[in-house]
């Protein structure tokens, strides 16, 4: 794609060959009113408000291509009567409530009827009735609907699920005598209007996708909203916080729309978090998981005094979890500076370890790749990583690869996950042998590598045999040879190499997704070498996905130890001490949304996040205060953040927070990676023992960590969640009671729960519910466990 | 989006600052202020005046109250009354929370919710008269003439805050349905040509 020029309105756009005009236009600050296209979705035509002239041809510009010289006009006599009537057409028995709707003041209906002065109406059509139903978390009422067919598309094209489709409206046809007095455009519009309505796409009375409430958030009006959100406030009185994902480690801009409580109340509360669709889908968590303050009435001086004295007699070691901010993770390796403790983070230290090995043979310190360029992509391979629930926004990713630059790609997981098959009929899953990850980073570099190290291709050689084989019957029946590749043998899964021609036809950027069950697998270290090996000689951009919200800036920001000393100071980590955001500790913290400070998200970008609700008792920065520190406020420590480790010198306060109009992410800055000395050294393929009934550690859909659990949309008790297969097989029911037994005799009675959005043998313990132990059973933190789950009679 | 609002810690949000006067910083300062604002005598001109007044004959523009009271005119902007629905005796008011917004002394609240009928219930609506300026853009706002002013004046209160409840500004029921609830003819009423305003709408029935 080459720069080109086109000429919008008299001004000269430089742009991309092929870019659509509508998008350069945004990017340029130039209004086309549209209202059905969705930045990086697939324009349906639906709206037909986007009609401009192209070289005096009229084109719709969210989907006319880009040419150089192109000369386009955005409005004339001729378009102004189109979009006028079409305007007025929307407006045709749309119910008059904007009094009541919670869309009123950010309604793009609203808006667009006042843009275009429509102030009397000249068409009318029978109307029927259209009930509203609700979908779970997701309030739709067909009344408001337009037709649009943005939540259709964003769920398809973006999500990933397709779990909305229109389908037939019934109810009057558009009576023949409106083409002649109606303008062509505006009838057209109309006719396909009249005929749909949006529903379940199984056909179901209810939605059984992730939630993540993604077409709610594109809706332009009010009939797609949150059902827990519908007539509690006005757009209007809402203020908007910007922030970063508080849940996990894309920590995708956000918005907490926050108000006065309510008439005798007038201390802030969080009413809902809204996003920037155009360019950041959030996932449910996100969406949903809002409200998990930590309320405290004032500052309690006597918990604090208790627990500055014993960290000043007894402890030697803070644990903590990486649900922090890098501010509070620079705090504690200042304390560890200056008194010498420990600082265990289990999740961070394996992560650590991971990048610091993958460094060892890439020669970077950091991955190459992010979301975008996993987004730009035409081939994506996911290992390692339960995609759809570890980090759904890779899952968006990798989706929007595949459906719109005509992608494909490869899923390897042992737990095989219905959802993500869904993405696209050009994605293979592959689940392979539980631990067999190995096997599948040798096969990609067997299939992609370039100019490997010559032990590496010797050592791949010889898993390649030479068969003969008979194709064909009688007379034509040939002999041919085959290669026969044994690693499929050790994943444990179909040769797929005749399909890769097909997949890989017309592909030029790869990228792969690498996730959490490598990190503490017990060949973690080959693994990481492998992966930089992939990085280094194979076309592929490598994202590493961090486990935890900040987990990579806790990994470069603190020097972590593996063992913990005689007393420990907890930190949202229960210990002999325990300091904690979830409110059940020896001394209360603020939640994350009661913070401001940075996070390193996975993109490597370090993102700020601001406060969105006051915190009346003490925080970190006033333990460090104490224990001999001096600064008034957590974020003085931003531009405090280690530079030579990759960091910038910037204050957060002229850290930006936004996406541009062209869809660029002008959020905090991007970390500096490093070169790094390296070697081409890896292992062979180890024996991995087979599990007979293998458990899996990971969360439910919506579910990151005992956070989002606090939300009140959120909250639930944890149980084992599994296929419905593997109830049938046992002759279980959701619902039932069972005992998980796992070696060195731990065991577990609690309820199992059918998840019918994965499939396959493989059940999972969840981590949100700190109830229920679940790390009991994965004492080394490897994401795998042999046990064995009866039913209780 | 500008951030520079979350930057200022010290003080709540949207707090203005309001440069005055200097204050005078020493005794002198303090006595060469008042020294010029006696020799002034604007306070021998006021008792002027109000002397002369008192004293002259067959002068009096006031009533006697509270034995007297002056008749108000119709759209006098006195206290709120929320008023009902002709037809069902409901609330007029949906909760649109216009008046809300438009409310210049920001006095105004409001809380909704869902209902069992899934319709927008007003679950509680507040005036605070300690704040309230009697400009009557609530009442020019409502779209549904639910929020008016009576001629209600007389609000005295022993509180600054003095706070008037949905229930205290609805018309009482016995009230409604003795048919004593009266139109506002001030401030947001339709005007008498209103009705040569209205385009008609086709419709397909
Ligand atoms: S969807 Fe928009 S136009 Fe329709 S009632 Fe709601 S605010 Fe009004
Ligand atoms: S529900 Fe909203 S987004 Fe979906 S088609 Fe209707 S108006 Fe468009
Ligand atoms: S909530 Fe998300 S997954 Fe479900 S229908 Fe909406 S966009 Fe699709
Ligand atoms: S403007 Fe009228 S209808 Fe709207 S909330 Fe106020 S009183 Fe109720
Ligand atoms: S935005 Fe182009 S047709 Fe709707």
């Amino acid at each position: 794609m080459s720069d080109i020029l086109v000429n919008i309105d008299g001004v000269e756009c430089k742009a991309k060959e092929g870019e659509f005009v509508l998008n350069i236009a945004r990017a340029n600050d130039i209004f086309i009113p549209a209202l059905c296209y969705l930045s990086n979705c697939s324009p349906t035509l639906a709206c037909r408000l986007c009609l401009v002239e192209v070289d005096g041809k009229r084109a719709y510009s969210c989907n006319a291509k880009a040419k150089d010289g192109m000369s386009i006009i955005t409005k004339n006599e001729e378009i102004e009567k189109e979009r006028k009537a079409i305007m007025e057409i929307y407006d045709v028995n749309h119910p008059l409530e904007c009094g009541v709707c919670d869309q009123s003041g950010e309604c793009e209906l609203q808006n667009y009827t006042m843009e275009m002065e429509i102030d009397s109406q000249s068409h009318s059509i029978a109307d029927m009735p259209r009930p509203a139903t609700d979908w779970g978390k997701i309030h739709y009422d067909p009344s408001l609907c337009i037709v649009c067919e943005r939540c259709v598309t964003v769920c398809k094209d973006m999500i990933g699920e397709s779990a909305l489709k229109t389908v037939k409206r019934g109810g009057p046809e558009l009576d023949k005598e409106w083409k002649e007095k109606t303008p062509k455009d505006a009838y057209a519009m109309w006719n396909k209007l009249q005929k749909s309505i949006i529903g379940v796409a199984s056909g179901a009375d209810t939605l059984e996708c992730t939630m993540c409430g993604e077409c709610s958030s594109v809706c332009p009006v009010g009939a797609l909203v949150s059902s827990d959100f519908q007539y509690k406030a006005n757009a209007w009185e809402l203020k908007k916080i910007p922030a970063a994902n508080p849940h996990s480690s894309d920590c995708s801009l956000i918005y907490y729309d926050v108000r006065h409580d309510n008439v005798t109340n007038s201390n802030d509360k969080i009413f809902r978090v809204s996003n920037d669709y155009s360019f950041g889908p959030i996932h449910g968590g996100a969406r949903y998981g809002y409200d998990f303050e930590n309320v405290v009435e004032g500052k309690d001086e006597e918990a604090f005094e208790k627990v500055i004295n014993t960290i000043k007699t007894k402890v030697d070691t803070i644990e903590f979890n990486s649900f922090i901010t890098n501010e509070e993770a620079l705090i504690l390796q200042k304390l560890k500076d200056k008194y010498g403790y420990k600082l265990v983070n289990d999740d961070a230290y394996a992560y650590k370890k991971f990048l610091d090995n993958f460094a060892s043979t890439s020669g970077e310190n950091l991955y190459s790749g992010d979301l975008k360029s996993v987004q730009k992509s035409n081939f994506v391979i996911s290992v390692g990583t339960a995609i759809k629930t570890d980090s759904p926004n890779a899952g968006y990713a990798f989706n929007n690869a595949l459906s719109m630059n005509k992608g494909a790609g490869l899923y390897f997981h042992p737990v095989a996950d219905p959802i993500v098959d869904g993405y696209s009929k050009n994605l293979l899953s592959l689940n392979h042998k539980v631990g067999a990850e190995e096997a599948v980073l040798y096969l990609i570099l067997d299939i992609f590598g370039k100019n490997l190290p010559i032990e590496t291709a010797d050592y791949l050689k010889s898993f390649h045999t030479t068969c003969k084989q008979t194709v064909g019957e009688g007379e034509e029946a040939k002999e041919i040879e085959v290669d026969e590749n044994s690693l499929f043998e050790i994943l444990g899964i179909d040769d797929f190499s005749e399909k890769l021609p097909k997949l890989l036809a017309k592909k030029d950027s790869f990228s792969l997704i690498a996730g959490e069950d490598l990190y503490n697998h017990s060949k973690s270290k080959n693994l990481a070498k492998l992966l930089g090996l992939i990085q280094k000689y194979t076309d592929f951009s490598v994202v590493i996905i961090p486990s935890q919200t900040n987990t990579l800036g806790v990994s470069i920001i603190c020097d972590l130890n593996k063992n913990r000393g005689e007393f420990t100071l907890g930190y949202n980590v229960k210990a002999d001490v325990t300091l904690s955001a979830l409110g059940k500790g020896d001394l209360d913290m603020p939640a994350l949304n009661q913070q401001e400070g940075t996070f390193t998200s996975m993109n490597k970008r370090v993102v700020p996040t601001n406060a969105a609700l006051p915190y009346n008792g003490y925080c970190l920065n006033d333990i460090a205060n104490e224990l001999g520190f001096d600064a008034e406020f957590t974020i003085d420590y931003t531009a405090e953040l280690p530079t030579r480790r990759g960091f910038k010198a910037v204050a957060f306060d002229s850290l930006p927070n936004e996406f541009t109009r062209a869809g660029v992410e002008n959020r905090g800055y991007l970390l500096s990676s490093k070169i790094v000395t390296c070697k081409d050294e890896v292992d062979e393929i180890s024996e991995t023992k087979a599990m007979n009934s293998p458990l899996y550690l990971a969360n439910p859909v919506q579910q990151f960590s005992a956070f989002t659990n606090r939300a009140h949309q959120l909250n639930e008790a944890g149980s084992l969640y599994a296929s419905s297969e593997f109830l049938e097989k046992r002759e279980l029911k959701s619902g039932d009671m069972v005992v998980v037994e796992g070696s060195g005799g731990v065991k577990l009675t609690l309820r199992v729960e059918v998840d019918l959005m994965i499939s396959g043998d493989i059940p999972y313990l969840p981590t949100f519910d700190t109830k229920l132990n679940a790390k009991q059973f994965f004492p080394n933190g490897y994401r795998f466990a042999d046990v064995s789950i009866k039913g209780v009679k | 989006m500008s951030l520079e609002q979350f930057s200022k810690r010290d003080v709540a949000p949207g707090y203005i600052f309001y440069n005055a006067e200097e204050r005078p910083q020493s005794g002198w300062e303090f006595f060469k202020r008042g020294f010029s604002r006696a020799i002034k005598g604007e306070l021998l001109v006021g008792l002027k005046i109000v002397l002369v007044e008192m004293f002259k004959r067959g002068n009096t523009h006031t009533v006697s109250y509270p034995q007297e009271k002056l008749a108000i005119g119709p759209r006098y902007r006195a206290i709120h009354k929320l008023l009902r629905l002709q037809e069902s005796g409901s609330d007029r008011c949906i909760g649109c929370g216009l008046c809300e917004k438009i409310c210049i002394s920001n006095c105004i609240r409001i809380e909704t919710k869902l209902d069992k009928n899934s319709r927008k219930e007003v679950s509680q609506y507040t005036i605070n008269f300690g704040r309230c300026i009697f400009c009557g853009y609530c009442a020019e706002v409502c779209p549904e003439l639910a929020i008016v002013h009576s001629s209600d004046y007389e609000n005295a209160s022993e509180q600054r805050a003095h706070y008037g409840l949905r229930e205290d500004m609805l018309t009482p029921l016995d009230e409604f349905k003795a048919n004593k609830q009266q139109e506002f003819p001030g401030f947001g009423a339709l005007s008498d040509d209103a009705d040569s305003f209205v385009k008609k709408t086709p419709l397909a029935y």
